[in-house]
């Protein structure tokens, strides 16, 4: 490998590297390169592919032909677009807190060294991450579910009228309670993961101070952990904009609360896979990962801002 | 009121590289040395709560996979009916519509061994390439993967099908491998770990001693990585095991489905016209595919758990 190294790769280097590994400066592709090519073509392909697909029109008559922008001034005006996506901004601005909330409630407690059975109680609540999406649905939704499901229990077993938790009205939450339900655990163990690196001995400075708990978790655990905090929220808004999975599979046992339409996603999905309509169907998806970044983006920029 | 200004004068981990990296990593176990708090019952109650919701339907699902399917509708959901069919149920669920499901748990294992093995071993080289080497255009590859792991999984997926399509990979197990290969977080994580657990001086005396980049690879460097690869490797693990999204668009051949396509396709049969309904077999078959999984994380917690607390650090 060290043969392969042109002397002009040396002088273009950017910032001024550790001298003694000069040398090998094409070494390192031999080990990344693997990972560039496959990366290349399952991501950088299909973006280029789809804005390629995004600037054509597929019709009856006449074909394919170039259609400039007129897919997304489309798009723009969709109004199936517009209620999908403010569905899943309801979604962000409501479960993604709980569920965070609860996770940073659930590792400050495991961390507080308050707990009987520690280790018990991290990995139990972490567990249903291991839990596929269609088993987790297929689950809560059979537990929801009039048939054989434990409202209809509870409603027969203490005379009262739970509502269906299928329902137009409230699936949106019951599917926001399944997501809760799946990643609870995994936010909780990525908090949990960032407190237990914070130096002891900024406790015991504390505790010489006087603090109590609450002023310990406000002064010294939360600024810790931002960037899980950060990591964590970016995650999760990437996961509730691309929400499908769970929808998708409640869709069978709830067919007249869920629309092919449901989420932005899920809308590309009906729109390529149901209606053919693939030139439009990209379209959506790229305006759809563009809200996504900027939207990672402002809250990177934000959540870092504030540890300055 | 000393503390606050002492802490806020000490930025996030993010930008402390000044600490030592052996003391970091074993940073989780250290604090157990300090004197212990007083454990709280009212504490221990409060999170027995999250503990319950977590584990209620787990047991839900391992008390209905006991039931027939008369009596998943006849029992109450939380408590066992009088016939205990588990055993019946596992053996249909293995012959049911001539063994599809042993076909489709075979599929599941084919994508996890190729697809996450590759992920991991392809980011396993990946990370240790960008902690330990300068080479020509590192920025340009960190920037373009750093902003791609912002861009939607699933976005993405309708452009790779149509893309699949036209090179004729989709209905094949390509379609649904390669897809599965790239991991950035794995990449990340690794990244992340073996800067910090494999000690440069060590590199450099293998380097003067004359060995290839390869051999102190697996040699020197593979043996020290070894937790940060488990925890990789599990959650890589997790992602092909439990995928939907990419197989659903990917198959349409029922005969190369994973067990989570199988599953829904057994539930959906229910809804269409003269479909039969096995609820009990989707129940007991969603536990069967579950189970390799927990029991995954439950035998491989000391590697993961210390993998994760590494890579928390740069976060």
């Amino acid at each position: 490998m060290t043969t392969l190294q042109p002397p002009a790769a040396v002088k273009r280097r950017p910032a001024p590297p550790p001298a003694k590994r000069d040398r090998r400066s094409w070494s390192g592709w031999g080990f990344i390169g693997p990972f560039v090519v496959v990366f290349a073509f399952v991501f950088l392909a299909p973006i280029a592919y789809s804005i390629y697909l995004s600037l054509f029109r597929d019709q009856l008559i006449g074909g394919t032909t170039f259609v400039g922008l007129d897919n997304y001034q489309q798009a723009l005006q969709d109004d199936r677009f517009w209620q999908s996506l403010a569905r899943v901004s309801l979604f962000l601005a409501v479960q993604v807190p709980i569920m965070l909330g609860i996770a940073l409630l659930v590792a400050l407690a495991l961390d507080s060294g308050r707990l009987y059975g520690r280790d018990f109680f991290r990995i139990s609540i972490f567990l249903p991450y291991a839990v596929p999406a269609v088993v987790a649905t297929l689950m809560w939704g059979f537990m929801y579910g009039t048939r054989f499901g434990l409202v209809s229990d509870i409603n027969d077993a203490l005379g009262t009228s739970l509502p269906n938790p299928l329902s137009p009205d409230l699936v949106l939450a019951s599917i926001g309670n399944i997501v809760t339900w799946e990643f609870v655990g995994y936010n909780m163990l990525i908090f949990y993961s960032a407190l237990r690196v914070i130096p002891h001995s900024l406790y015991e400075a504390a505790e010489i101070d006087g603090a109590g708990q609450i002023r310990v978790i406000t002064a010294i655990k939360l600024p810790a952990i931002r960037g899980a905090l950060v990591i964590a929220t970016i995650f999760s808004i990437i996961g509730t904009f691309q929400l499908f999975n769970e929808p998708n599979i409640l869709q069978k046992l709830a067919p007249n609360s869920i629309t092919t339409d449901y989420t932005p996603n899920f809308y590309t999905y009906s729109l390529s896979f149901s209606g053919q309509q693939h030139n439009y169907s990209a379209t959506v998806a790229i305006i759809m990962g563009l809200i996504t970044m900027v939207i990672a983006y402002v809250v990177q920029l934000r959540g870092m801002r504030k540890g300055a | 009121m000393s503390t606050p200004v002492t802490t806020a004068s000490r930025p996030a981990p993010a930008t402390s590289g000044a600490q030592g990296s052996a003391p970091r990593l074993r940073g989780p176990r250290k604090r157990t040395e300090g004197r212990l708090p007083r454990r709280s019952v009212l504490l221990t109650v409060l999170t027995g709560l999250v503990l319950l919701y977590s584990l209620v339907p787990l047991a839900w699902l391992v008390i209905s996979a006991t039931k027939t399917q008369e009596g998943l509708a006849r029992s109450f959901g939380l408590w066992f009916s009088g016939d205990f069919a588990l055993w019946d149920n596992i053996s249909e669920t293995f012959t049911y519509n001539d063994g599809v499901f042993t076909r489709w748990l075979l599929n599941t294992v084919l994508y996890v061994v190729v697809g996450a093995g590759g992920a991991t071993l392809l980011a396993v080289l990946g990370g240790y390439a960008l902690a330990k080497f300068t080479f020509p255009g590192k920025r340009a590859v960190f920037a373009v993967i750093i902003g791609a792991v912002a861009v939607p999984g699933t976005a993405l997926a309708v452009p790779t099908f149509l893309m699949f399509s036209e090179m004729g990979l989709t209905n094949t197990p390509w379609a649904v491998i390669i897809p599965s290969l790239i991991s950035p977080f794995g990449l990340y994580l690794m990244w992340v770990f073996a800067t910090e657990a494999v000690p440069d001086e060590l590199l450099e005396a293998a380097r003067i001693d004359g060995a290839s980049e390869v051999r102190t690879f697996f040699q020197v460097v593979l043996p020290l990585l070894a937790p940060g690869i488990v925890t990789v490797l599990l959650f890589t693990v997790v992602a092909t095991w439990n995928n939907y999204f990419l197989p659903l668009i990917m198959l349409k051949d029922p005969d190369w489905y994973p067990l989570t396509l199988g599953l829904n396709s057994w539930n959906a049969q229910a809804a269409t016209a003269g479909g039969e309904a096995v609820f009990n077999l989707v129940i007991t078959g969603s536990l069967i595919t579950i189970v390799p999984l927990i029991a995954a994380f439950l035998l491989l917690q000391k590697y993961w758990q210390s993998g994760l607390a590494a890579g928390s650090v740069k976060e």
